[in-house]
């Protein structure tokens, strides 16, 4: 056993001179960049909010402890074991498992072209926050200047700047029309400012990482100080976390916190085997995965008190003018005097007046105002990001600087989680060696990253973002459960639960203890595999639809909900099942290189029978 | 008789202004909504001027230069502040057209305004539109400004990096030609192990053991 990692080690230093992380902390802060994205500020906080507030936190502990860092480490062990990316590790630790790296780099590819383009959408909205008025606090005249423009009238200004200037959307997702400019020069600027940060591998993305992974826990902690003094802030907390113990009967409720854990991670990516492989040997990997994964969900937690404070304020001030709107109404009607009705004694009016003269109150148009209709109201992903919070931004005293801070910080968060995506696809392309070895390392980076812009230019099309809601829902999900599945089997059935323990050991220092064996045997297999089951029984429930904005429906500003043509789901298809594809491939390749080269050497003379030398 | 004619004009004044009356607008104010604190009474002074603010755009009208202030009449004033109004023509017999009321303030509705410390959406005639504000469109949008700075800064670092690789390759290449201890370079050089170099045991007539496995086979086939 002590021969292996000798035997290891000798290959190595036959080779190129791996590179190395300057400090620990540079490598703690990639992998934490890696993790911590834009899941982590929109999906989180939602989730929490819609599966019973704090009662959430249980299942996604349980998730955490049993699923997340147990995975976590077999991927930091492996790749700083064996040092090499996805690829290659695969191939080191079966021939027949070689489809497993293949499948993951091209999971890898597809998640960076739309991860990308939602930071281009970041960035758009980054450059826009330099002025005053913000763009989307008012509506812009229509073309003959005789009213507001008719779709932001008919919804809000922040939703019409988001549908119509910024993603220009079209109705139906058939309908691509054209490539939107000011996307496309965003979008190269955003892949230049990536290829700037990757250019060197970890030797830049080392020193990049110390701003991209620290400023938004700067932007974080200020936006939690200026959020937890706003009015309703406090109102948002409380509702918002009360636990709601009932919703754990809900099997969603578990199947979400164990998905949202395994994709915060950024799990079967390939990333963080990458990082891990430019570690010194004898590094303790065990430490790092607990260490990473408790800060990426401490920081879940921390993002979703500052997002429910925020929402908290805007919920309560939605509400006020609300009762604003309907007091003015009344006053108008009646001729009341003005600032005559304060807000508390709007109900007990109301009623005195419904009493006296019905028929004048019926007639008008009196909106519903309740506190708790307006805190239900959440969203996740863009919905958030984009409508929700900018939004909430535009009642804070000092708009532009607060929305600069936030699209600043939702920018940085994309970035570092990108650095470990690139890494993901860049680190097996030189073990395996695409370019030749004089060509120098910046030629491969340059190509990679115009090479995904160019494929990234779909998204900037006038349907770009039903593509990207295909893309995030199909292409790296499923495919990448069954990765994570075939991981585990592969390193602890194939590998060997028995040399993995002495790896880590020699590794660590100490051999892994009865939780992460019996995770690592059992419970970790066993919640993948159940995962992949309820995904499949959901998917097969109803045939996927998206929600399209056309402001001709009779129902806008809600969005109509349509279902995806049939070629579009035959390319939902693919995207889940094309990378899945990769591992029965290569397992096929290598039984039939195997079989000619039993045959090969069972017959030592030249004469090989024909029908048996065909595989 | 001079009671009788009194009251018949005023019967007239109240017939031509009345709530939805012929050619009436209604107007509301919100002072206190606008000005806070600073916000002033409205007494029968403001609506003398408010009478006179109208009277001022229609005598900006053609053939409307004689409209004085006694041809704008004022009624339904509540504490809300809201109220009608009407102008009639010289002989106080009939109101002039709406149209040509509405013309008037549209075009005055700025000195109107700021006559009272009020905007559009405080001093409000109903039925009469507002015309909006063009918008203030900077000649180049802001964003561009600011995306040309970045690209620049990113285009300008990039090319900084790229041009400082070749010159350490540059040197690199340099280097290993004058150096020959390269015992702890492996690019170029063989490696050594207990003194034999590793590659000339493939390459140099040796024999491969074919007792050690390959790497390929490692492991055992499943």
């Amino acid at each position: 056993m002590a021969q292996v990692p000798g035997q290891g080690l000798l290959v190595d230093s036959c080779e190129v001179e791996r590179p190395r992380w300057n400090s620990k902390l540079q490598y703690l802060l990639s992998c934490i960049g890696f993790a911590v994205g834009l899941g982590n500020i929109w999906r989180f906080p939602y989730l929490c909010q819609t599966h019973g507030g704090g009662a959430f936190l249980l299942p996604y502990l349980i998730a955490l402890v049993f699923e997340g860092i147990p995975l976590f480490h077999i991927e930091l062990a492996i790749g700083q074991r064996l040092r090499r990316g996805s690829i290659r590790v695969w191939t080191t630790i079966s021939p027949y498992l070689g489809g497993v790296g293949l499948g993951c780099f091209t999971v890898n590819i597809l998640v960076s072209l739309y991860y990308n383009t939602v930071l281009v959408w970041v960035l758009w909205y980054f450059l826009n926050s330099f002025q005053h008025p913000l763009p989307w606090s008012s509506c812009p005249p229509d073309l003959n200047r005789t009213g507001y423009a008719e779709e932001c009238q008919g919804s809000s200004p922040v939703s019409y700047f988001w549908y119509r200037q910024t993603l220009n959307i079209t109705a139906d997702i058939q309908d691509s029309g054209t490539i939107q400019w000011r996307l496309l020069i965003c979008s190269a600027t955003c892949w230049a400012v990536l290829y700037l940060c990757v250019i060197r591998g970890i030797e830049t993305t080392g020193k990049a990482i110390y701003f991209t992974a620290l400023f938004p826990y700067l932007v974080l902690t200020i936006f939690l100080v200026r959020g937890l003094t706003l009015p309703g802030a406090v109102e948002g907390l409380i509702y918002l976390f009360t636990p709601n113990m009932q919703i754990l009967r809900n099997p969603r409720v578990w199947l979400d916190a164990a998905t949202q854990i395994f994709f915060s991670l950024s799990l079967a990516f390939g990333g963080h085997i990458a990082l891990a492989s430019y570690n010194p040997p004898r590094n303790n990997c065990k430490n790092d995965a607990v260490t990473i994964a408790l800060v990426n969900s401490l920081t879940s937690l921390y993002a979703s008190i500052t997002i429910f404070s925020v929402m908290g304020f805007k919920a309560t001030n939605d509400y006020s003018q609300c009762l604003d709107s309907n007091i003015l109404t009344l006053i108008n009607e009646f001729d009341f005097p003005e600032r005559s009705i304060p807000r508390d004694d709007y109900p007990a009016v109301l009623m005195h007046l419904n009493t006296t003269q019905p028929e004048r109150v019926a007639q008008l148009p009196l909106k519903s105002c309740c506190l708790k209709d307006f805190l239900d109201k959440s969203a996740s992903g863009p919905g958030l990001a984009f409508i929700l919070f900018t939004e909430a931004v535009l009642h804070m005293p000092g708009a532009p600087g607060w929305a600069v801070l936030f699209f600043g910080m939702l920018f940085s968060l994309g970035l570092s989680s990108m650095f470990g995506n690139m890494e993901g696809i860049i680190t097996p392309l030189l073990d395996v060696g695409v370019l030749p070895k004089g060509v120098p390392k910046e030629v491969l980076t340059g190509l990679a990253c115009l090479t995904c812009f160019l494929l990234a230019t779909c998204f900037t099309l006038q349907s770009g973002s039903y593509w990207l809601e295909i893309f995030d829902n199909f292409a790296a999900s499923l495919n990448l459960v069954v990765f994570a599945f075939l991981e585990v089997i592969g390193v602890v059935y194939v590998y060997g639960m028995r040399r993995l323990c002495e790896d880590i050991e020699w590794m660590t220092g100490q051999q892994p203890g009865l939780y992460w064996r019996v995770s690592w045997w059992v419970v970790s297999p066993v919640l993948l595999l159940s995962i992949l089951l309820a995904y499949i029984i959901l998917l097969a429930q109803r045939p996927p639809s998206y929600k399209a904005w056309s402001p001709q429906n009779g129902q806008f500003p809600s969005r109509e909900e349509k279902f995806y043509p049939g070629w579009v789901q035959a390319v939902c298809m693919l995207l889940s099942f094309l990378p899945l594809l990769w591992v029965p491939a290569v397992a096929l390749t290598q039984l039939l290189a195997q079989h000619r080269r039993r045959l090969k050497d069972t017959q030592p003379d030249s004469s090989m029978k024909p029908e048996e030398g065909r595989g | 008789m001079l009671w009788l004619l009194f009251f018949l004009v005023t019967a007239i004044h109240a017939e031509l202004c009345q709530p939805d009356a012929e050619n009436a607008f209604k107007v509301r104010l919100s002072i206190r909504t606008a000005l806070g604190d600073k916000a002033y009474v409205w007494d029968t002074n403001e609506e003398y001027l408010f009478r006179a603010m109208v009277a001022f755009s229609m005598r900006k009208v053609p053939n409307r230069e004689t409209t004085e202030i006694s041809h704008v009449l004022l009624c339904n004033v509540t504490r809300r502040v809201s109220f009608w109004f009407v102008v009639t023509d010289p002989s106080k017999n009939h109101t002039l057209p709406a149209v040509e009321v509405q013309s008037a303030i549209r075009m005055n509705r700025n000195r109107i305004n700021s006559a009272f410390f009020l905007n559009d959406q405080t001093l409000e005639f109903l039925k009469i539109p507002s015309t909006l504000a063009p918008p203030t469109d900077p000649a180049v949008p802001i964003w561009i400004i600011i995306f040309g700075v970045i690209f620049c800064i990113v285009i300008v670092a990039i090319t900084l990096l790229v041009l400082s690789g070749i010159r350490q390759r540059r040197r690199k290449n340099k280097g290993p030609s004058e150096v020959d201890d390269a015992e702890d370079k492996c690019e170029n050089t063989i490696t050594i192990e207990n003194g034999i170099p590793c590659d000339p045991l493939d390459t140099k007539g040796g024999h491969i053991n074919d007792v050690f496995v390959t790497e390929d086979e490692r492991l055992t086939p499943l």
